[in-house]
């Protein structure tokens, strides 16, 4: 993975240094809080219902075991002895205080970790893939990419006070698993005939209040003029985007304002106008980059593993974990191993200092180092040979993280929501625990196969419910909580936007909501097909005469 | 207003004139731009340097014709959190204009830097905040990622650091 250089190292420090200074002066009162607001949000620290939340950049939701014990160590000296994995591959503290902020932000450095630009109107942490380098349809390993962009959107002068946030997915596979369509700017590596790298280039996806798939404005960019375009892009945005209502200021906006041609259009005016010559992509400098995205030393081995088939026969339990948890990886022996922070009626993506350091030392032990945060709010430990998954498995078993849950029913991606955030119009959490407890049984779950629940607690959609197979928006009606249910959505290369269904429920009758959906697709589905797959075909009538017809 | 130039406070001895104040006979003036439209030909006349106050909304392209008789660019600032100019400022710098380049409006201390960075040389300062705080503000950070920034102050730039072997690197801009 990437390791900073002595420059790397000092910008990061240097920049702890200057969020040291602005903290002091905001405590002296020298800086009122409006002038801190945004100073503090390029550094990550919300104010949220009851503290400060400090949210940590994983870039490209890469970790080394040692920055995953630096995260434990925090959790248990400034927060409460847990984190919170987020959507966007990054981690929050919910119980920070101010005065704390900079030697986190100190401590975070030591293990070469920050938290610039995780908030505020700039260019966020960059995500991709959690399989990164791993999976077995990979065309290549985004990451260099994605640090690349990392340290271009790093500080940039030009773009750091934006109309509204802006995020930027990549991925290297044809099976999107970074939701490169629901992204301000998405990246999706092909190959020509000849062979050589470029990438499509869409723009103005996004979820929030208006959910929009992105628009593809460039097939295939070449990778050298990669960063020069996203300036273009960038600066047509800084420039026509939106001011005057945050509401509309996203990039998605202003291109369907402006419409996808004339959109494109401006953008290659801009690119055609700019000077690219200290913006190219150097051949040199991808290369020192991808030198640390070099595979780890894989050892040569059977693609049959006779310890682990063992193993699968005569343990049931780790057979079914098998089952949803591990995928194929791309080298012969070696499997990617995903570990649920989704247990039954748990917090999705919370994990305690203890869990943190489980997952770090197995890490260590048995994964080249390496732990991936993936955006449905799990772990990946990306490399790890298959006669070494049983052992794996009883260590994440003996410590409440062996769910056999990824992709099912029970893999649900929450938001805070009331409990925590003060934008909420309802909670989310408690939601997403209930349906956790009523689909507690695993073998149902696999019976019901491929589906995504997501909940989010207000219409800002952190919990990704517009792209869930099943998404579940919390909203206030005059001080009732109640929960609108959309059908039909997903984030992957076919994307799509889910449906309201009709009129929402009281939190408690939710469960009830999704068991009858459920079933309707479990009544109705052909041999072997998926949830979304069926909801296509079937429409959403039936599903709609489950749930209303009675009432 | 006091200004920030070059490293150091300095009166502002400009004289702005709005869209329909008498115009004086002689000094440097500052207009409007709607201003700088309407008048350009006796504009250009003028027994004095001539600057304009760019807005936020008007195309940088129109600015062309008007380039080689400009001494100073004001763009403003509403808001602290209204990042506009600082795309106008390197759009300025790259269609060739060299003068002064000033931010003037709501500005923070700690934007001077990225400010710099883009092409700006002076700054409305106003008296919110000490001098000592501009000054230290303007120097918070000595390496950038980015390449072809302005770094008056003698920042670094990470990958021509990175890279020293490489044959000589883009030209920095030349800032007024
Ligand atoms: C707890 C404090 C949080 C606050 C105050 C907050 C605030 C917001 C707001 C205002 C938006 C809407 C922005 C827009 O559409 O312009 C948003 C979107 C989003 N947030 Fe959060 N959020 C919080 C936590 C989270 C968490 C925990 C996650 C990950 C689980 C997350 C991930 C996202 C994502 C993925 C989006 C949506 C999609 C998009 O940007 O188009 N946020 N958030
Ligand atoms: S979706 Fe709403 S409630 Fe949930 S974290 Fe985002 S802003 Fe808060």
């Amino acid at each position: 993975m990437y390791r900073y250089d002595e420059f790397d190292r000092q910008f990061v420090t240097e920049r702890v240094a200057q969020f040291r200074d602005q903290a002091s002066r905001r405590l002296s009162g020298a800086l009122t809080e409006d002038e801190f607001r945004p100073l503090r949000l390029m550094n990550g620290l919300y104010l949220q219902l009851h503290a400060y939340m400090l949210r940590i950049a994983v870039p490209y939701g890469t970790l080394s075991s040692r920055q995953l014990n630096t995260l434990a160590f925090i959790a248990e000296k400034w927060d409460r002895g847990y984190g919170h994995f987020t959507t966007r591959q990054n981690i929050q503290f919910n119980w920070i205080k101010l005065e704390d902020t900079a030697d986190i932000l100190s401590k975070l450095a030591e293990v070469e970790m920050h938290a610039i630009q995780t908030s505020g109107n700039c260019i966020r942490n960059v995500t991709t893939d959690q399989w990164a380098g791993a999976a077995a349809d990979e065309i290549a390993d985004p990451r260099p990419v994605g640090e690349l962009v990392r340290q271009w959107s790093s500080l940039h002068p030009e773009f750091s006070y934006l109309p509204r946030k802006f995020k930027i997915a990549v991925t290297g596979a044809p099976n999107d698993r970074a939701a490169v369509k629901v992204h301000d700017i998405g990246l999706r590596l092909h190959l020509n005939d000849k062979g050589e790298r470029g990438w499509e280039v869409l723009v103005g996806g996004g979820l929030g209040r208006t959910p929009v798939i992105g628009v593809t404005v460039r097939d295939f960019l070449p990778e050298h003029e990669l960063i020069a375009y996203l300036e273009a892009i960038m600066r047509v945005y800084n420039l026509y985007g939106r001011r005057d209502n945050k509401y509309k200021a996203r990039i998605k906006i202003l291109v369907h304002e402006l419409g996808a041609d004339k959109f494109r259009a401006e953008v290659e005016a801009e690119y055609a106008r700019r000077p690219h010559a200290d913006t190219k992509v150097e051949e040199r400098e991808l290369q020192r980059i991808s030198a640390y995205f070099a595979p780890p030393k894989f050892e040569k081995l059977p693609r049959w593993s006779a310890t682990f088939e063992e193993a699968r026969a005569r343990n049931k339990e780790f057979a079914a974990w098998v089952k949803t948890n591990v995928a194929a990886h791309r080298i012969d022996g070696y499997a990617i191993a995903n570990v649920s922070l989704k247990p039954e009626g748990g917090i999705p993506g919370d994990a305690t200092a203890d869990q943190m350091r489980v997952v770090a030392d197995l890490a260590q032990r048995y994964a080249f180092d390496e732990i991936r945060v993936s955006h449905h709010q799990n772990l990946v430990l990306p490399h790890v040979r298959r006669d070494d998954l049983f052992a794996i498995w009883k260590v994440l078993n003996a410590n409440g993280l062996a769910a056999s849950n990824i992709g099912l029913a029970g893999d649900i991606i929450a938001c805070p929501g009331l409990d925590y955030c003060s934008l909420a119009t309802a909670r989310s959490i408690p939601i997403a625990q209930s349906i956790s407890r009523r689909f507690a049984d695993l073998n149902r779950q696999h019976e019901i196969g491929p589906l995504r629940i997501n909940i989010s607690g207000c219409i800002n959609a952190c919990g990704h419910h517009h792209v869930g197979h099943i998404g579940i928006l919390g909203l206030d009606k005059k001080g009732e909580e109640y929960y609108q249910i959309t059908l039909g959505g997903s984030s992957s290369e076919s994307a799509s936007i889910g449906t309201i269904l009709g009129p929402g429920f009281a939190g408690e009758d939710v469960p009830d909501a999704i068991e009858k959906i459920v079933n309707t697709y479990l009544a109705h589905r052909q041999p072997g097909e998926e949830f979304l797959a069926a909801y296509r075909r079937l429409g959403a009538q039936p599903f709609k005469e489950a749930l209303y017809a009675a009432a | 207003m006091p200004l920030l130039k070059n490293g150091s406070i300095i009166s502002d001895d400009w004289i702005t004139i709005g869209l329909e104040d008498p115009r004086p006979e002689s000094g440097d003036i500052v207009v409007p731009y709607a201003r700088l439209l309407k008048e350009w030909e006796s504009l250009t006349d003028h027994d004095g340097r001539l600057g304009v106050i760019f807005t936020n909304i008007d195309r940088v392209e129109a600015l062309t014709l008007f380039l080689p008789r400009l001494a100073l660019i004001v763009l403003p600032f509403p808001s602290f959190t209204d990042g506009r100019a600082y795309s106008l400022a390197r759009q300025i710098r790259e269609i060739g204009y060299t003068r002064e380049l000033r931010a003037a409006g709501n500005v923070l201390p700690d934007q001077v830097q990225f400010m710099l960075q883009v092409g700006f040389d002076s700054f409305e300062i106003g008296d919110r905040f000490s001098a000592d705080i501009w000054l230290k503000a303007s120097r918070q950070m000595s390496l950038a990622y980015q390449r072809g920034l302005f770094r008056p102050l003698g920042q670094q730039e990470v990958w021509s650091e990175r890279h020293r072997e490489a044959e000589p690197w883009l030209e920095q801009p030349h800032a007024g």
